[in-house]
């Protein structure tokens, strides 16, 4: 997936100042950057449901919300978009109805096992995480989104999904999850870094961790900042 | 892949889903039709004439004001939640979201209109002239139709706050002018031709064809088919409001 001189004005602001960047199956992008840099707005943008998109964009060889596209994309918008008056099983069951897939091992895999039967409405916000992530990896998507889906999760549950989400890279997903949590970079494949609607950085945990003579993230990418 | 069909069944399913677990609304839906018609023949305990005038188009208002309410709070909580944005990335089309509404909400005014017609032509013997399965698909055309122009109001608001104030603004002018109150023959001019553009009025004067002529004549179908095209209408106006790229 290729994206070159990505520009998006939303209101008065423009959320991305020419923006280029690659993306690659059978690997994890992880997107950081401070809230407000334009990471939800770059995953939309790649969704197909951002508007004032100006600049060339080519997911999986298409227009980001073609049909086409849309067959083998898995989007999670940031805020937990499943039906809250349904439950766990009956959500997964319509998204997976919706790619004539079924829903499998999902529960299993997102740790929801236990709140198969309750309704949405009655989870904690991290489970309400959990079932929209399920949402999205349903009938193995070839291109995942995935905006900040560790947000608010313990550390041992944390642990799990950068598992799970390096499986589905090796399986041969292209996976881009957006985090302000600069720690979980380490987790990441390749690492694009966004500050003010541009790309600071495009480079792989390690090459930062050279580049800028530290092990610590939060103090690598204050050391990128400042060296621009 | 999906297909089209299966994904607007697997919508119907999943809008009758969320219904199933809100008990209260279904049964809100289904008694306040049959209290309503009660009362109303209370009220003309000695004037059954006048029953029949009334109670007869009220069995079409209630789908239209059922239907516009779930729909319009139910699309706007879908765009507000983030839902749509979401199921507009998936195969999902937009006509099969819509389709999927239709659908469910289509049985549940046939539903409603059987219970009320059962109650309202049976034990509260409200005088009908035309065939009883008529009354039921007046009455589901009339759903399609506040489907369409609940869709359209969960367009233009922002919060639920917001999008039930379309009721009274868009179903009241027409309640008022639809021959319920006023025959529209007798309205003044000005009044009758803006009547002539309002949806309800043709629902009504399709109960009042039913009350008064046996069988189903071709006014009746004529009535029908402008409240399915008024619908019609209203949905391709409201399905431009679903839009997949947002600000």
């Amino acid at each position: 997936m290729r994206v070159s001189g990505l520009r998006v004005r939303r209101g008065a602001v423009e959320a991305l100042r020419g923006v280029s960047c690659e993306i690659r199956a059978g690997e994890v992008t992880g997107l950081f950057g401070p809230s407000g840099s334009g990471k939800s707005t770059l995953i939309r943008a790649i969704a197909g449901v951002q508007e004032n998109v100006h600049g060339t964009l080519s997911v999986l060889g298409g227009e980001p919300g073609s049909a086409a596209v849309r067959a083998q994309l898995g989007y999670m918008t940031q805020a937990p978009s499943v039906y809250e008056d349904l439950t766990v099983t009956e959500n997964l069951r319509y998204f997976a109805a919706l790619r004539a897939a079924g829903v499998g091992e999902m529960l299993a895999r997102t740790g929801l096992t236990g709140q198969a039967g309750r309704l949405v409405r009655d989870l904690s916000g991290g489970q309400r995480a959990r079932v929209s992530l399920a949402a999205a990896l349903l009938g193995s998507p070839r291109l995942l989104l995935l905006d900040e889906p560790t947000v608010g999760l313990d550390p041992l549950l944390r642990r799990e999904l950068w598992q799970l989400f390096a499986e589905l890279a090796h399986e041969g997903a292209a996976l881009v999850i957006s985090s302000h949590v600069l720690d979980e970079a380490r987790h990441c494949d390749r690492l694009l870094l966004l500050r003010d609607g541009e790309l600071l950085a495009a480079l792989t945990p390690e090459e930062l961790t050279s580049r800028t003579g530290t092990a610590d993230m939060d103090e690598a990418f204050v050391r990128l900042i400042e060296r621009r | 892949m999906s297909t089209p069909g299966a994904r607007t069944l697997a919508t119907a399913r999943r809008i009758l889903g969320q219904l199933r677990h809100d008990p209260r609304t279904i049964l809100l839906m289904i008694a306040v039709p049959c209290v309503l018609e009660t009362l109303l023949r209370l009220i003309y305990a000695n004037r059954l004439i006048s029953f029949d005038r009334a109670g007869a188009p009220l069995l079409a208002i209630f789908p239209l004001t059922t239907v516009f309410l779930v729909t319009s709070v139910a699309l706007l909580r879908e765009r507000v939640s983030g839902t749509l944005e979401r199921l507009l990335t998936t195969p999902l089309g937009r006509v099969e979201l819509l389709g999927g509404y239709g659908l469910a909400f289509g049985l549940l005014a046939a539903a409603q209109a059987l219970i009320a017609s059962a109650l309202t032509l049976g034990p509260l013997e409200l005088k009908v002239a035309g065939p009883w399965p008529m009354v039921v698909l007046l009455a589901v055309s009339v759903a399609l139709l506040g489907m369409g122009l609940g869709l359209l109001a969960s367009g233009f608001a922002r919060s639920e706050f917001q999008v039930v104030q379309f009721l009274p603004a868009m179903i009241l002018p027409q309640l008022l002018l639809c021959g319920l109150l006023v025959p529209r023959q007798r309205m003044p001019g000005a009044l009758h031709a803006i009547s002539d553009l309002m949806p309800m009025s043709y629902a009504v004067d399709g109960m009042h064809h039913l009350t008064l002529q046996a069988g189903a004549g071709g006014a009746l179908w004529g009535d029908v088919a402008i409240v399915l095209a008024f619908g019609a209408g209203a949905l391709v106006l409201g399905a431009a409001t679903l839009r997949r790229r947002t600000p």
